[in-house]
This record gives structure tokens, C-alpha cells and sequence, in this order.
């Protein structure tokens, strides 16, 4: 193996105790921490795929993000941050989500592990810009053009959802009371 | 190659002749060259930013007519070796409710969030750090570590002015990074690169001459970002105490001090190198020690509009604070993009892109034509706004007698009492 | 390219243990005499009433929501913007309408009164 491998392993074990930690911490606020930590794990894996624009993509959206929408989230409904009586993290459904976890993984595993692309070896010109390349793909007609306004689309609903639920909803239910 | 032509790669070439020399694994070498670099590059922003205190009390003294610190050394440039030992000196009181783990990790955070963005800083033609082909990107996201240990601070503080603070200071550093990223876009389009190295070498003519409107976009969303006057509600002392760090004693708050500082500092030299032509001038090539020098000198320009701005201007509320950034820099850096885009690809259909004069000509009309137009609008909803909010009537606080009211109604009132 | 990133993650640990230091100092040079009351929470003096946890606005959390939507797509435009040179005019203009639909959201957020502090 090589040194890039062992670290793979280590970074990759890294994510998984951290994701773990998410799981079963009381304390919800420390869960989102951890998270935060799995999700820096991911995008350190990014990086040793040489998957640049990915790893920054990964800290900018989800850490700089999505990690902080949940802080945001749990601060502004939980009662009290110092209160150590949160429920129990594990109820009865936990063996079925156990199950349903593992099923998933054995599929992805199954999937992968069958595909052959996945271990081939690819040899990529030296002068090759990946980066580049990705943004061509992305807005040209024999790429992903339609993917990619599709996805500007989708963001636009989703932001309209967003302020429905969060603005209108609220407002409609101040006039309630 | 002599020691004054390139001094850096001079001793670069040292080390590995004398790690070749030690007959170490070749992997070793690397890591060895790397930790060395990343030293050098993390130490350059924290050795500077212990003179840069210095000299920003000095300049905000000279602002406000007074001498700032003149006792400790030579026109008192010792003075932050003396912060520096009194704080190590200070009492670290960690309160009992905290939140030990993150209120640990915070201060920390707040600094490592700045000093990785040097790694990807360029000093001279070929003295960076590491030349990522996302530099531009990497900036903005370690710069949201710096927002994380915020939220963490204020909340491990388990303190109510602690955690509004860092509230209010999240809402403002998210709002300000949607044009702060819409304004870093404009020089990768320009540049047609993230490379931080690559987009100073691209800039012939510094970008701040070709998208001024750009410029101001991001010098004053960066302003925002390291919550300096007139956005410094994060640790508005008259309202929050001290914002997120009110619970913060001894080392660890001069770790949040230092970190605000060292984020002046890196965002001064984050615009001189995207805007201001990073460590271009004359004789650059020739003698590349002189690279870091035009780059400080850029940056000290930034910074000392920085410190100018925070001497001359009040403090903004906070509901005009996020008005400005949704309702007036977000739009109208969305629009400069296209517009700028649009430009660009015009120019290139009609195959005159590589024709200077007329690109930057085109480039700056537009701009300006921007600008105008962004500013007629603002004023326009403004005096809309203005026109709704009713006439202020000032109420006294005691009222006098009416003079119509006649004379048998207040003796009755009298009398009633 | 990955000597870049081999980089960045000794910058990451350098940069971590950097703040470290002073930390460390301060706490061997510096007096540890902590009392019931030294470490009560600082509210300029006055006894602390209720819990920390206030009632804060729920505009905080739609700032955020906003953030994140105009972050997603913040992020496509870098690729289009680095591969400019090498597109067709047709993924100019996908590219604008992209921005557009953005602006457009914004347009959204701001008429339905999501951009309003009170």
C-alpha cells in the first residue's frame, strides 16, 4: 500500500467514528459539530481523489452552509442549550434503520464492486484540465446542458419552498392567532 | 544562482541538496519541503499582523487627534510585544456553564481559518505557497470556518449577549458572502482562472482599472466579512457587551483580537493580489524580492482605507446593514456579472477580444453604466421608502395646557382629581 | 496536483497548532485562582435571569435559507467562468440564464418580504 492509501483508510475511518459520534450524542448542538467534522473528513477525502473543486465544494456549501443552517435550526428551537435531559438518541426504530442502512451499503458495495469502470485505470493526458473540461461539460449542448438549467430550476423552487414555508407561513399563522 | 537573485529558491535549493544528501526517502523530502513552506508561509501574515496593531492604533490615534502608543521602543513599536506578554500573563477564566470542547476549539478555529488562507497567497512571480487550481474558491471556504468558530464561540459561552452576538454576527457574515463570492467571480471570468497566482499574472492592466464597480462590491462586502466599522455589530460593546467573545478572557481572547486583525490584514491582501495586481511592477521579473514588496505595499493601501473607514464612519443599524447586502450590493453584483459576461462573449463573437483598448474601454463603460444605474434605483426606493414612513411628530413629554380647552373643563378636571 | 493538496494539509495541521502555542504558554505562565463567583456568566454584573436560550427571530434562520440556495449556484458559475474561453455561444447563454433564474429568485424572495429584518 501506499502512503496515500494508509491515509485514505485513516481519513476514512476518521468520517465514519465522527458520523457515528452524530448519532449518538444527547446533546443535539454537539451532534451538528460532529457533523461538521464528518463532513470535513469527506471533502479531505476529495482532496486526496484530487477532486480540488469538489473538496472546496464540499466545505464551502455543507460546512460554510448547510452545517450552519442546522446550528441555526437546533439553536432556535431547542428550549434551553445548557439542558442535559435530552431523549434517549436510539428508540425502538433503530435495529429497522440498522437494517435498512446496511442494505443500502450492501447494494452501493454490490453496485461498485460489479462495475467495471470503477477499477479500471485511466490515463489522463498531462496538460488535461479537469477543471475546465467540468465547466464545458456542464453548459454545452453535447454535455449537460439541460442538467444544468434543470438544477438552476430546481434551486429556484426550492427557494421559493423555502420562503413559503419559513416567511408566508409564519405570517399566515400570526393572522390565525 | 546568487543568493540576491531569488533568495528564496536560493535556499529552497539548500535544503534539498542537504535532505538529498541525508539519503532520506524521496516521500520524506516532499513532506519535509512542504512543512518547511507551510511554516513560512502561515508565520508571514502573524509576524506582520504584531506590527500592523501597531500601527493601526497609531493611525486611528493620528485620526482622532491623539498620539496613540508612544512609550514602549522607538515612537512605541513595542507596544503590542507588551499586549502580547500582558495577555499571556492574564487569568484565562473559563466560565462554569461553558461549554468546555467548543470554547476551547473557537479561538483556535477563528485564527486557523485566516492563516490558511496565505497558503494560496502570492508573494512574488514564483513564491507561493501551493498554486491550487480552486485558489479563489479555497479562500472563500476556509473563510467559513471563520463564521463556524463564531457560532461556536457563542454559543460554548453559554452567555445570552454571547450567543445574540454570534447570531447577529452569522446573519451578517453569510448575507455579505453572497457578493463578496458574486464579486470574487468577476476576476476568474476576467482571468479565465481560480489559480490566485494565475489571476495576478493575468492582470496587465490591474482589474481595479477594468471592473471598478467589482472592486467596491468586494472591498465593502470584505469590510462586512472582518466586521469592521461601519458593520461592526458583531461586537457592538454599547449593545451585546462584547458580542461572541464576551466570555473569552487572557490568551484566548487575544487569540479572537489577533484573528480580527490578521482577517484585515489577509483581506487587504486577498484584494491587492485579485484586484490591485497582487506583486506586479516594475522590475518584478528581474528581481522577484521585490514582489512581496509591491504586494504589502498595495495591501497596506487597502488597509489604511480600511482604517480610514473606521475612523470616519458610525456604526450601521442592523436591518440596514442586511438591506444593504440583499437589497443593494446582491443585485446589483448579480447584474455586473451578466453584464460583464455578456461583454466578454460580445466581444469575443465580433473577434475583438484580443484589441485592448477597446475591451477595457467596453469593460469600464459598462461598469460605470452599472453603477449609475444601481445608484438612481437605490435613491429612487429610498425616497419611496422614505415617502411611506410617516412624518416623525415630536411628542412632548409634558403636555401643556390646551389653549382651546376652556377654562370650566380643567377646573372640573381639577376637581375629579 | 496532489503535492498541492499534501500542501494544504500541513498548512491545515501548521495553521491549527500555530494558535495552539500561545494558548499553551498562557496557561503555564499565567495565575489559576478560579472562584464560584469568577466563573459565574458575565452579564455586566447582574445575576443571571432564566436560561441563555431567548426567543431569536426566525429571520436569522431565512437569511441562512437564502444563503444557502445563492451558494449552490454561486459555486456552478466558477467552472463556467474558468472554461469561458472554450464555450459555445449556446453555453454563454445557458450560463446567463442561469444567473438569471438567480436573480429572479431574488426577485421572489424580496417581493414576498423574505429580505425583511422586522
Amino acid at each position: 500500500m501506499t502512503p496515500i492509501q494508509y491515509f485514505f483508510l485513516f481519513t476514512a475511518g476518521f468520517t465514519l467514528l465522527a458520523a457515528l459520534g452524530v448519532v449518538t450524542r444527547r446533546n443535539v448542538v454537539h451532534s451538528a459539530l460532529l457533523l461538521v467534522v464528518a463532513l470535513f473528513g469527506v471533502a479531505v477525502t476529495f482532496a486526496i481523489l484530487e477532486a480540488g473543486f469538489w473538496a472546496v465544494f464540499q466545505v464551502l456549501v455543507y460546512i460554510g452552509a448547510i452545517a450552519i443552517l442546522m446550528i441555526f435550526m437546533v439553536m432556535l428551537t431547542r428550549r434551553n442549550v445548557a439542558d442535559e435531559t435530552y431523549p434517549e438518541p436510539f428508540n425502538d426504530n433503530m435495529r429497522l434503520a440498522f437494517l435498512a442502512a446496511l442494505l443500502v451499503f450492501g447494494g452501493l458495495a454490490l453496485t461498485i464492486g460489479g462495475w467495471d469502470a470503477a477499477r479500471e485505470t485511466m490515463t489522463v493526458p498531462l496538460d488535461y484540465d479537469a477543471l475546465r473540461e467540468f465547466g464545458r461539460a456542464m453548459v454545452s449542448p453535447d454535455g449537460y446542458l439541460v442538467p444544468f438549467i434543470l438544477v438552476s430550476v430546481l434551486l429556484l423552487a426550492a427557494l421559493v419552498g423555502a420562503i413559503y414555508v419559513a416567511v408566508l407561513g409564519n405570517k399566515s399563522q400570526e393572522e390565525r392567532e | 544562482m546568487s543568493f540576491f537573485e531569488d533568495p528564496i529558491k536560493f535556499l529552497a535549493g539548500l535544503l534539498q541538496d542537504l535532505l538529498v544528501s541525508l539519503n532520506l526517502h524521496p516521500i520524506a523530502i516532499t513532506v519535509i519541503n512542504n512543512i518547511v513552506g507551510a511554516l513560512i508561509v502561515s508565520s508571514v501574515g502573524l509576524v506582520i499582523v504584531i506590527f500592523l496593531i501597531w500601527l493601526e492604533r497609531k493611525l486611528a490615534a493620528r485620526f482622532q487627534d491623539r498620539f496613540g502608543p508612544n512609550r514602549a521602543g522607538p515612537f512605541g513599536i513595542l507596544q503590542s510585544f507588551g499586549d502580547l506578554s500582558k495577555l499571556v500573563l492574564k487569568e484565562d477564566v473559563v466560565p462554569d456553564a461553558a461549554d468546555k470542547i467548543p470554547y476551547n476549539i473557537a479561538p483556535i478555529l477563528s485564527i486557523a481559518a485566516v492563516v490558511l488562507v496565505w497558503a494560496v497567497v502570492p508573494f512574488s512571480v514564483e513564491w507561493i505557497g501551493t498554486d491550487l487550481n480552486v485558489g479563489v474558491l479555497y479562500i472563500a471556504a476556509v473563510g467559513s470556518f471563520g463564521i463556524l468558530s463564531v457560532l461556536m464561540a457563542g454559543w460554548a459561552s453559554n452567555n445570552k449577549y454571547a450567543l445574540l452576538g454570534a447570531f447577529r454576527a452569522v446573519a451578517q457574515l453569510i448575507s455579505y458572502e453572497v457578493p463578496l463570492i458574486f464579486a470574487l467571480l468577476i476576476p476568474v471570468l476576467l482571468a479565465r482562472s481560480m489559480g490566485v497566482n494565475q489571476i495576478v499574472g493575468a492582470q496587465d492592466i490591474w482589474y481595479i482599472f477594468v471592473v471598478p464597480v467589482a472592486f467596491g462590491i468586494f472591498f465593502i462586502a470584505s469590510l462586512a466579512e472582518i466586521g469592521r466599522t461601519p458593520f461592526d455589530l458583531l461586537e457592538a460593546e454599547s449593545e451585546i457587551v462584547a458580542g461572541y467573545h464576551t466570555e473569552y478572557s487572557g490568551m484566548k481572547f487575544g487569540m479572537f483580537m489577533a484573528g480580527e486583525f490578521l482577517h484585515s490584514l489577509t483581506l487587504a491582501v486577498v484584494t491587492a493580489a485579485l484586484f490591485l495586481g497582487g506583486w506586479r511592477g516594475p522590475y518584478v521579473e528581474q528581481l522577484p524580492l521585490l514582489g512581496p514588496l509591491y504586494l504589502f505595499l498595495k495591501a497596506g493601501f487597502v488597509y489604511f482605507l480600511i482604517v480610514w473607514i473606521r475612523s470616519s464612519l458610525p456604526r450601521i443599524r442592523i436591518d440596514h446593514m442586511l438591506d444593504i447586502t440583499w437589497k443593494f450590493l446582491t443585485p446589483l453584483s448579480v447584474v455586473l456579472l451578466m453584464a460583464i459576461a455578456l461583454t466578454d462573449a460580445l466581444l469575443k463573437e465580433f473577434g475583438q477580444i484580443n484589441n485592448t483598448a477597446l475591451y477595457v474601454g467596453a469593460m469600464i463603460a459598462v461598469n460605470v453604466v452599472i453603477a449609475l444605474l444601481a445608484l438612481f434605483a437605490a435613491s429612487r426606493l429610498n425616497s419611496r421608502q422614505r415617502r411611506q414612513i410617516k412624518t416623525f411628530e415630536p411628542r412632548p413629554l409634558a403636555v401643556p395646557p390646551k389653549p382651546a380647552a376652556p377654562a370650566a373643563a380643567s377646573t372640573s378636571e381639577e376637581a375629579s382629581a | 496536483m496532489q503535492d498541492n493538496w499534501l500542501f494544504i494539509g500541513i498548512a491545515v495541521v501548521i495553521a491549527a497548532m500555530l494558535p495552539m502555542l500561545p494558548i499553551a504558554a498562557a496557561r503555564i505562565l499565567s495565575p489559576h485562582r478560579p472562584n464560584r463567583l469568577k466563573n459565574e456568566t458575565y452579564e455586566c454584573g447582574m445575576e443571571t435571569v432564566g436560561d441563555t436560550w431567548v426567543q431569536f427571530k426566525v429571520q436569522y434562520y431565512v437569511y441562512a435559507l437564502v444563503f444557502l440556495i445563492f451558494d449552490v449556484e454561486m459555486i456552478f458559475l466558477f467552472p463556467w467562468a474558468v472554461a469561458y474561453d472554450n464555450l459555445p455561444l449556446l453555453g454563454v447563454i445557458a450560463g446567463l440564464v442561469f444567473i438569471f433564474l438567480l436573480l429572479d429568485g431574488l426577485a421572489y424572495a424580496w417581493r414576498k418580504g423574505a429580505l425583511e429584518w422586522s
